[in-house]
């Protein structure tokens, strides 16, 4: 495979905070066209790896390349991030809310949004204070779609949300991911109802990077789903 | 369609598992149109490239056509269905007969009690028929 085929390369990543080495040389490919997983406990490395990516933070050694390119302002426009915190102004409406998030990115597509409000379920009307968290993660999501960002990062998108949100959220991905001008990593620790989602998928613990591979493969490998292997790690 | 994801089988061959049921059974026939897979990965939540990998081995199979703007359609080829059965059943019968091995029942032992477990069934299907 060459190099062009791989949305994203990340080689020996290393970065520590004063009490804590967050990644211990990590090592990832993502392929064109695919949705991976970044699966591990609270803590492991997932945030700070997608902070790496965008930007965010600045990592102490190893290298990043986003579509061939090292990071700078120029991938940071290709990428759609949606981080875990709430990002949202809550005396927004939805539609403010969207129209603000629209004001920052030239790759928006407006046309995507009636439908992407119509299928989250959403009123443009409410405030977004009035949501509930479920409904405010459907709407990070819509903001994250509305893109047509080449590479996108989901930071924990089904955390602590309603089973219905959840499902929402993975049949909105199926949906509207266009695998073939898009790639995307999900970081959860949820892996149960969410395996089917994922290409494949990287398990991050304590900072490393304990199993990569196609989500098929692993389960055919070792008899095993990917909760089941999870579990076993990280057990 | 429904799955059940929390076994251990790649899903790509769970999805082709339960076309070739439906096939089988005669849920689906011949020529019938089965969903595009877009819509059947959002239907089962199923990442498109696992759906379209299910599609891609039944098109190679055989069991199912692709027809260019039309959709997707279950094969005419009433000798595969046939051959997709007697498969099946055989893996069925396999299963079985490494059961009953690995339990230490003999052949003719086995045979019988294949036999009395039909009658006793079919007996009480007919009551239940009434």
């Amino acid at each position: 495979m060459s190099i062009t085929d791989q949305a994203l390369i990340i080689s020996n990543l290393r970065k520590k905070y004063p009490k804590v080495e967050a990644l211990k040389g990590v090592d990832l490919a993502l392929p064109q066209g695919e949705i991976w997983g970044l699966l591990g406990p609270n803590g492991s490395g997932k945030s700070t790896l997608l902070k790496c990516i965008i930007g965010l933070v600045k990592p102490d050694g190893g290298e990043i390349k986003i579509l061939g390119q090292v990071p700078s302002r120029r991938t940071k426009a290709q990428i759609a991030f949606v981080p875990e915190v709430e990002n949202l102004y809550r005396w927004m409406t939805v539609r403010q809310a969207i129209d603000f998030t629209a004001s920052f990115y030239e790759d928006w597509d407006e046309g995507r949004i009636p439908g992407l409000l119509e299928f989250m379920g959403l009123d443009p009307d409410k405030k977004v204070s009035s949501l509930s968290k479920g409904m405010r993660a459907r709407l990070k999501l819509i903001l994250a779609l509305a893109r047509k960002a080449p590479l996108l990062l989901l930071d924990e998108p089904f955390s602590g949300i309603d089973p219905a949100s959840r499902d929402r959220i993975v049949e909105g991905i199926v949906r509207q991911f266009k695998s073939e001008v898009q790639s995307m990593i999900i970081s959860t620790h949820a892996v149960g109802d969410t395996e089917q989602l994922f290409d494949g998928v990287v398990f991050l613990d304590e900072g490393t990077v304990s199993l990569q591979g196609n989500a098929e493969d692993l389960r055919d490998q070792y008899g095993k789903s990917i909760n089941d292997l999870f579990k076993e790690v990280f057990a | 369609m429904n799955i059940d994801f929390s076994t251990s089988i790649p899903i790509y061959l769970q999805i082709i598992e339960e076309f070739k049921r439906q096939i089988v059974t005669g849920e689906l026939k011949p020529g019938d149109k089965i969903p595009s897979q877009r819509d059947l990965a959002a239907q089962i939540r199923v990442n498109a490239n696992t759906v379209q990998r299910a599609y891609r081995e039944m098109e190679l199979m055989g069991l199912v056509e692709t027809l260019r703007g039309q959709g997707t359609f279950v094969s005419q080829n009433q000798g595969l269905v046939e051959e997709t059965r007697i498969g099946m059943l055989t893996n069925l019968v396999d299963d079985f007969v490494r059961a009953v091995q690995a339990l230490g029942l003999s052949q003719d032992a086995a045979l019988e009690l294949v036999k009395s477990r039909f009658s006793e069934l079919e007996a009480r299907e007919e009551v239940n028929d009434k």
